[in-house]
């Protein structure tokens, strides 16, 4: 049943995701790619509880190198993401 | 209150807010508040799920969590805007690793039901092949491999062999999910599949194969979040899989190709034209190409992957300033896939400090083509080969192009006469009302900047 509920959750997702984006000017699109680089850092939420849980070595082991990688996505993304929409302005 | 229950509700804000913070995207002059909003809501998603109680530890989470930012502030700060591909790229695939890892942590963690190994391979494929992937597409985009597209004999059924036996042996693991050794062989494969993908895709097609990626990352998020029943992934890796997809979608349409015609077309014989463009090239030079500028009312600038090589940005802002004092009106026109990768022209320009309400799209310049005095075209080819309208039988025919020829003067800067990426001829360079002028797109810039000052 829980599977059933998470894919509502998805196709919903799925929904609005493609209603929002499509109203993406082009000129944005490279923003829009790294944003979307720093929300697919998502995977930290994951990681953390891998990596300071108790299921074994090797899962902690792994969660922490998804925290390391998921971090670099997270900060880098979002820092870059807000540089180039800095740049965009309106004379 | 439960801590579980607590954390799920602040996903459901959280949720909320990456939604509302893509909505805000959609316009240059909220756009910058919205990415703030999105990293609000990732922030208070992190901080939140460190209150769950599975984490005993805190150590290395600290140490992971601050050498990763480390790397992110360094990278965002010191990527040059030419650059962009590459590390779009780059992130793509450290986020695919990072699911990747996640998925493999779960599967080795504990012993896991049919439902969950399943889900669990799914997502830990998806985050291979968007690693290793990625990689390829990063070492194409910075020239570290060949451009060009990279084939063998019989590549296609190897590597359709390739996904038959990573089929066999993730359904192998799913009958026995204690097995390491199938573990590792999924890893193997997925990695190689990526590889085997990119490799025969060439330079030109990489905004394609970039979104395509994009979104994998995202879907590699989405499966980790049903093998770990966290809502918050799906949502999140399901924004970033749509939005991937919809750009690999536009960019697609843009080159008038199939995304299968994308990914395959590197297997396939080139198609040799029989029709060879023949006419006269007609040269001018900076000075001549000046006095026409300087007469000139509406000016239509289309740039081109080749004003990112040659750093020309800066040097087209300071001729629009001029023009501009000069009462003439400049716009730029921006195909969906000049650069490397969707929006890179946009990016340039922006940096060079270019207002974005000059940034108009093909279908918006190509109305009104007959009313520009001068189309400049620096350093791109194929988005303005008037062949994709008037040759059948061109390889690029059929494709939508920005119709600069249909302008009253066309100049193309260009380095030399070789074709664009696509290898085709451009009828363009022939025309009457075409005048080439020679050289590196930010001296031939500087040169008519300096005629101006005189």
């Amino acid at each position: 049943m829980i599977a059933i509920y998470l894919l509502f959750i998805l196709m919903l997702a799925i929904f609005v995701g493609f209603e929002l984006i499509q109203k993406v000017p082009a000129t944005l699109h490279t923003p829009l790619m790294s944003g979307a680089n720093a929300i697919s850092g998502i995977t930290i939420l994951a990681a953390l509880v891998l990596a300071g849980g108790e299921s074994g070595e090797a899962a902690t082991v792994l969660g922490i190198i998804g925290v390391f990688f998921a971090t670099i996505n997270v900060v880098g993304g979002y820092l870059v993401t807000d540089r180039m929409l800095a740049m965009f302005k309106k004379k | 209150m439960d801590t579980t229950i607590f954390i799920n509700i602040v996903y459901v804000i959280a949720a909320a807010l990456f939604i509302y913070g893509l909505k805000l995207l959609g316009h240059p002059a909220t756009a910058r508040q919205g990415n703030k909003l999105s990293a609000i809501a990732m922030l208070v998603a992190i901080i939140v799920t460190l209150l769950d109680q599975n984490i005993v530890s805190y150590n290395w989470i600290i140490i992971s969590v601050l050498s990763g930012s480390a790397v992110g502030v360094y990278v965002s700060k010191k990527v040059e805007m030419t650059g962009m591909p590459e590390l779009v790229s780059l992130f793509n695939g450290v986020g695919g690793l990072a699911s990747a890892a996640v998925a493999i942590a779960a599967m080795v963690g504990s012993e896991l039901t049919t439902g969950l190994a399943t889900i669990s391979v799914i997502a830990l494929i998806i985050g291979a092949v968007t690693f290793s992937g990625s990689l390829v597409a990063w070492g194409k985009l910075s020239e570290r491999i060949s451009g060009k597209p990279i084939v063998f004999k019989s590549q296609a059924i190897a590597n359709y062999g390739l996904i038959a036996v990573t089929v066999l042996f993730s359904a192998l693991y799913v009958i026995f999910p204690s097995s390491i050794t199938f573990i590792v062989l999924v890893i193997a494969l997925a990695l190689a599949i990526g590889v085997m993908v990119v490799l025969p895709i060439g330079g030109a097609d990489m905004p394609v194969v970039i979104s395509l990626l994009n979104s994998y990352s995202g879907l590699a998020a989405c499966a980790a979040g049903f093998a770990l029943e966290n809502n918050l992934l799906i949502v999140a890796g399901a924004l970033v899989g749509a939005s991937g997809i919809i750009l690999t979608n536009i960019m697609c349409k843009a080159m008038n190709r199939s995304l299968v015609n994308v990914l395959t077309s590197g297997f396939q014989e080139v198609v040799s034209m029989d029709i060879v463009v023949e006419g006269e090239i007609k040269p001018i030079s900076a000075d001549d190409a000046f006095y026409v500028l300087e007469a000139a009312q509406s000016i239509l600038v289309i740039p081109g992957y080749g004003m990112a090589v040659a750093q020309a940005q800066h040097a087209m802002k300071e001729l629009q300033e001029l023009l501009e004092n000069n009462d003439a009106e400049v716009v730029y026109g921006i195909h969906p896939v000049a650069g490397r990768m969707p929006g890179h022209m946009n990016v340039l320009l922006a940096e060079a400090d270019v207002s974005y309400d000059l940034l108009l799209e093909m279908d918006e310049v190509n109305p009104r083509m007959e009313n520009f005095d001068v189309a400049i075209v620096i350093g791109a080819n194929d988005v303005v080969n008037p062949a994709a309208r008037e040759l059948k039988g061109s390889p690029i025919y059929g494709m939508p192009v920005i119709n600069a020829d249909l302008a009253k003067n066309v100049f193309v800067i260009k380095r030399s006469m070789s074709s664009g990426f696509a290898g085709v001829d451009n009828p363009l360079f022939f025309k009457d009302n075409t005048r080439m002028i020679f050289g590196d797109a930010k001296e031939v810039l500087n040169n008519i900047v300096r005629q101006f000052a005189d």
